[in-house]
């Protein structure tokens, strides 16, 4: 109904000028609308993005809130060599570096090897139900995911953990507050919450694969297997590889809410990473200054990260992000 | 999509295993998703005694709804849910507003200074100011304690923005051309034309926003401290968590139902999210591609 109402020529009439640059009051002038437009948006970047960077100067200073950034007295790299040589920088690093490790072993796979699977499946309704519901978890929140794990898994009446115990025997296993137990957990939440999800985007690439790939790959006497390792596979390559850098750039950040809801003093040993750290220290403790310090180098960290893995991909020879 | 391949090429008996295996390995994993929910539904209306005594059931024998009834007596529960429906409702109109008003200028190529306001927005994605310095901005504006800091920290999600820019670069050009020739000024094009065609995107993001503040813990336990201003999900850590007995002590009145209180609680929050999600996942399959193809 609507493309009816432009009559044809209308098409005639020149796009506004693009080229010619026009000096900064005529634009302002002339795209009022458009500027006032993105003037809420923007500001909502400046204020909740952009002035927060501006207070990452408190990670050179012992800031105190009452002298503010102005006036708190500098102390360089202070912060920085105390959380370096500190007694909990080790901790922190191998437990998020274990947790990171865990994430690729684990949570990256899963996804593409269930899409791959999903893909097998020749019956297009079975298909779409185990979708839908496989999609669910991602759309629950931590502290519903938290509250399923200490329901299912506590020691007093927990299934999960009654059923282990009837299988397995022994002296009953308090799974969320034992510390050896913590990091099985967190895979174990980890992959029920985000694998489903996590298949759209390799879905849609099998999706892509040309139809003629696998006409020619049996003609030429390829069995499902082949067809799978020589066409399926190699299609969805780059969007492994993409994915992938998009990963690892984040490796370093946990997810806070999972780990904080997970975390008591039984398993602090294991549950502490930067990010619940940084709130621990700075909220719980005041210490805004060591505690952005940490922030900072875990946000740096996390940017090196992300560049690195764009680099290698491109070294690899495919095609990184940017 | 199953067509795609001829059905006789699968006659082999190694195939055939491997597709009963393969149907029998996704029904698993689909089970393993529902059934702890299930499971969580049917404890909320069993009795104490039957959550303690029986491990696993999906029906319980005696069906009770006091647990339900005693939460929706407990004050410190409903206003809980009060305040979390109207702070979904409310941030979710902020933020879709703020989102779309915003992608609409940068999708016109020909704005200047566009790519600049365009990359300002993509660092925040690569490189952001943290925890502690975003808290004290929050708080030096004075939203600590206030329902604003619950929306105003999260209002516009970079990724969201971008692919709403993607989608309005998509539209065609010709009936926007078309309203401006008519003498409609461009925030009259947004509203009249522009906004009409994105009905099906706005409501993929509008979702999207829902249920990004209704499970939002983070923000409650950073800029909330009076008990007054808990949400849902503070009430579901602090009723399911491992110092749920100490937060117990702390609500209105003597609680009974404890156990049963637990589930309840856990299927009233997840209720709204599975409610909408039929709606939901019509559209957000499209939601994520256009984001992965207009990389």
């Amino acid at each position: 109904m609507a493309t009816d109402l432009a009559p044809p020529e209308v098409k005639a009439v020149p796009a506004p000028v693009r080229r010619t640059r026009m000096s900064p009051r005529t634009a302002l002038l002339r795209y009022r609308w458009l500027y006032l437009m993105v003037l809420p948006g923007l500001a909502y970047f400046l204020v909740f993005k952009y002035l927060p960077m501006r207070g990452l100067t408190i990670a050179f200073q012992d800031f105190v809130p009452f002298l503010g950034y102005e006036g708190s007295q500098w102390v360089g790299l202070k912060h920085f060599e105390e959380l370096f040589t500190g007694p909990d920088f080790g901790r922190l690093l191998g437990n998020t570096l274990i947790l990171a490790a865990l994430t690729i072993v684990f949570a990256f796979p899963a996804p593409i090897v269930v899409a791959l699977l999903l893909n097998e499946l020749r019956l297009g309704v079975l298909k779409r139900a185990v979708q839908s519901l496989i999609y669910i978890p991602h759309f629950l929140s931590w502290t519903i995911v938290a509250s399923l794990t200490y329901l299912l898994f506590s020691v007093d009446y927990g299934v999960i953990a009654g059923l282990v115990h009837g299988v397995v025997g022994g002296t009953r296993v308090d799974y969320v507050a034992q510390a050896e137990w913590f990091r099985p957990v967190i895979v174990l939440q980890t992959l029920w919450k985000s694998t489903g999800w996590g298949t759209i985007i390799y879905l849609a690439a099998l999706a892509g694969v040309n139809a003629d790939l696998y006409e020619a790959a049996r003609i030429d006497g390829a069995g499902r297997w082949r067809q799978f390792w020589h066409v399926t596979l190699p299609a969805i390559r780059p969007t492994i590889v993409v994915m992938a850098i998009l990963t690892s750039g984040h490796l370093l950040d946990n997810s806070f809410e999972q780990i904080w809801l997970m975390t008591n003093s039984l398993n602090r040993s294991v549950a502490d990473v930067f990010d619940t750290y940084v709130y621990y220290v700075g909220i719980t403790q005041g210490g805004y200054s060591y505690a952005t310090a940490v922030g900072l180098f875990k946000g740096v960290a996390g940017v090196l990260l992300i560049f690195g893995c764009n680099w290698l991909a491109k070294r690899l020879g495919q095609r990184g992000l940017f | 999509m199953s067509l795609r391949r001829p059905p006789g090429e699968y006659r082999s008996p190694g195939s055939r295993l491997f597709d009963i295996l393969n149907v029998a390995l996704l029904l698993g994993l689909a089970l393993v998703t529902v059934l702890p929910l299930l499971y969580v539904l049917a404890a909320s209306f069993a009795t104490e005694s039957e959550i303690a005594s029986r491990p696993f059931f999906l029906w319980p024998r005696r069906f009770i709804t006091s647990t339900y009834e005693y939460i929706f007596e407990t004050g410190t529960f409903v206003r809980a849910l009060i305040t979390t429906i109207c702070v979904t409702a409310a941030g979710m109109v902020i933020q879709v507003l703020l989102t779309f008003t915003m992608a609409y200028p940068l999708a016109k190529r020909y704005l200047p200074g566009r790519a600049l306001v365009l990359n300002l927005v993509i660092f925040t994605i690569v490189f952001s100011g943290g925890l502690i310095p975003t808290y004290l901005v929050v708080r030096d504006l004075g939203l600590l304690d206030t329902y604003w800091a619950l929306i105003l920290p999260l209002a516009i999600n970079p990724f969201y923005l971008i692919i709403v820019k993607s989608f309005f670069q998509e539209l065609p050009q010709t009936l926007e051309e078309a309203a401006r020739i008519d003498g409609c000024s461009e925030f009259g094009v947004f509203w009249r034309i522009v906004l009409p065609l994105s009905k099906p995107i706005i409501a993929t993001f509008s979702l999207f926003y829902a249920v990004a503040i209704w499970n939002d813990y983070m923000s409650p336990l950073l800029y909330i401290d009076d008990t007054r201003k808990w949400t849902l999900q503070v009430i579901v850590r602090q009723l399911t968590g491992a110092d749920a007995e100490n937060a117990l002590s702390r609500l209105d009145s003597v609680l009974f139902p404890v156990e049963g209180m637990k589930f309840a609680v856990v299927v009233i929050a997840t209720l709204p999210i599975l409610f909408f999600y039929p709606f939901l996942q019509k559209h957000f399959a499209k939601g994520v591609l256009i984001g992965s193809v207009k990389e």
